[in-house]
């Protein structure tokens, strides 16, 4: 248990770090879809929603119910943000050279 | 799975998941660039897609009925929103968004805390910090939602000890975390009364942050709300004990958190100042005080297509104005007939302008103007004698030289587009009325500006007629 935290600990602090190298370097011109498109990365609380949503509403009916709510919530954030996010994406051109 | 014993599935998962986070970091590294930014938006939704399946592997999911119904509602709700919802309507969308986030995170975090199984400190500790960042998140976003929508007044709103009330929350949150983690049942009955206090307290702590911030300000708070919805995630995957919700939600949180910084830094203001000083509520008091600063210049369309015709180099200084008049396309028409008549064409676009980070960049390119030529203050301050004719449609405080020129100015020191040192500079605006800093903006009144008054859309649609009459 200590050393499993200790190592999640570990990849926290990297990945906060490369968090930090990784998107000092995105131009302003990018920052809505970039933030729109960390949103939906955020929606990654699917995976503890799924587990929840699927431990049989027999046994434990509380977590199933509040699994599913964080599941849909996690799906919309999911689906809506990375659809949106492309959406964006696909309006920024170069202008193409006659 | 008939192929795998219970040990080899755990490998595979966890292989799996690391595979989701480098795709995770690949796309966000690849929307660092405009020609590889879609991609990398479908490489890191793959990551997700990967993470999700590997995850319904998990032996601890005994039925799918539940979760079937969660993903076909979200997904669809999430389609709709995302194919229906118009570019300007994108920062609230975000917000929303990022909401949901925070409250699936909560919802994590309570289920997990309400299953009862074997929970220590270092758990409990995870469960609370989920359930508060979570329910921050959530709270907050409803009402940055309701600000950009305007559902509800934009308008900062501030009231006496305010301070002192959220320290009071802060405090009382403190007490219920102290007993949710190590004196369980000291104040409460049981585990629900726990929880359901300290949602309660969360969420009226995200919407006691928010309130006081004015309109203007939404780019910062949108960026920390987003910040703030990965750390819900990572805080989640320390309940779950899950790498990849660490990983995501660290990448996420760490971007959040650069954005709300380039924010602050474009407005010479601290994050505190943002979110504690009701900026346009104190500064409308101080202005009224001013005199007024000289004669306005009007303009009709006629004279400016005039000058416009005559002019070389032409920089377009986009704002919220031209959202909200939803002049985008009228704006791209302007400029390139502006081209075609030999002029170059520039778009200048300042870090805060709009109610999100890179929203003018958003709507511009709806409009299908070339991302090359938005440029951004440091590059056309410089060369800015050399612009023939200065266009702002819609903008305001991030022009004004009161930011350059007078040190009582609550705005003294914010980095701003020097457009009044251009030869000439048109301002499209509706009337005379202060922008939502409230600050009189001396840039009116100078000897080189000219006010086209009217609705901004239609001022320019005109010009273009004027164009191709």
């Amino acid at each position: 248990m200590e050393t499993q935290l200790t190592l999640l600990f570990f990849v926290l602090v990297l990945s906060i770090f490369l968090g930090f190298e990784l998107i000092s370097k995105v131009p302003s011109t990018l920052h809505t879809p970039l933030m729109s498109g960390a949103n939906a990365i955020s929606g990654i609380t699917l995976v503890g929603a799924l587990l929840a949503s699927g431990s049989g509403y027999v046994s434990q009916p509380l977590t199933v119910l509040l699994g599913t709510a964080a599941v849909t919530f996690a799906t919309i954030n999911v689906v809506g943000g990375y659809l949106v996010t492309n959406r964006m994406l696909s309006m920024f051109k170069k202008k193409e050279t006659e | 799975m008939i192929f795998f014993d219970q040990f080899n599935t755990q490998i595979v998962v966890n292989l799996t998941y690391i595979l989701a986070s480098m795709l995770f970091i690949l796309g966000l590294k690849m929307l660092g660039s405009p020609e590889t930014a879609r991609k990398g938006n479908l490489v890191s939704s793959s990551g997700m897609l990967l993470a999700v399946l590997v995850t319904l592997l998990d032996q601890s999911i005994i039925d799918f009925t539940w979760i079937i119904v969660g993903v076909c509602i979200g997904s669809l709700i999430g389609f709709i929103a995302a194919t229906k919802v118009k570019m300007t309507g994108v920062p609230e969308m975000v917000a929303l968004f990022n909401g949901f986030g925070g409250i699936a995170s909560l919802l994590v975090g309570s289920a997990e805390y309400l299953s009862g199984f074997d929970q220590n400190a270092a758990l409990l500790i995870a469960i609370y910090l989920t359930v508060l960042i979570g329910g921050v998140t959530f709270s907050g976003s409803l009402i940055a939602w309701g600000k950009l929508s305007e559902t509800i007044s934009g308008k900062p709103y501030l009231y006496n000890g305010q301070q002192i009330v959220n320290s009071l929350l802060l405090g009382v949150l403190l007490l219920a975390g102290l007993e949710m983690i190590f004196f369980q049942g000291m104040f409460t009955e049981n585990q629900f009364q726990i929880l359901f206090i300290i949602c309660l307290l969360a969420f009226t702590l995200g919407a006691l942050l928010v309130i006081p911030i004015g309109g203007a300000d939404m780019p910062v708070v949108i960026a920390l709300l987003n910040s703030f919805s990965g750390l819900a995630a990572c805080a989640a995957g320390f309940v779950i004990l899950n790498n990849v919700l660490i990983v995501a939600g660290a990448l996420v949180g760490a971007s959040g958190l650069i954005l709300t910084n380039i924010m602050c830094k474009a407005m010479n203001r601290s994050l505190a100042n943002v979110l504690f000083s009701g900026f346009g509520a104190v500064t409308t008091i101080g202005s009224e005080a001013k005199v007024s600063q000289g004669e306005v210049r009007p303009i009709n369309t006629a004279d400016a297509y005039l000058i416009l015709e005559a002019a070389a180099s032409v920089l377009i200084v986009p704002g919220y104005g031209m959202a909200v008049a939803q002049a985008q396309h009228s704006v791209r028409e302007l400029g390139e007939l502006l081209e075609a008549n030999g002029a170059e064409v520039k778009y200048a676009i300042h870090p805060v302008a709009g109610r999100m980070p890179g929203h003018m960049n958003v709507l511009l390119a709806e409009a299908n103007v070339s991302y090359d030529v938005l440029v951004v203050p440091e590059d056309v301050n410089p060369i800015m004698e050399t612009v023939d004719v200065c266009m702002v449609i819609g903008a305001n405080d991030v022009v004004n030289p009161d930011a350059k020129e007078n040190e009582s100015s609550p705005i003294y020191g914010m980095p701003i587009i020097e457009t009044d040192r251009a030869k000439i500079v048109f301002v499209l605006k509706r009337s005379m009325a202060s922008g939502f800093a409230g600050i009189q903006n001396p840039l009116f009144f100078k000897s080189n500006t000219r006010m086209l008054f009217g609705d901004a859309k239609e001022s320019v649609s005109s010009l273009v007629a004027e164009f191709k009459s």
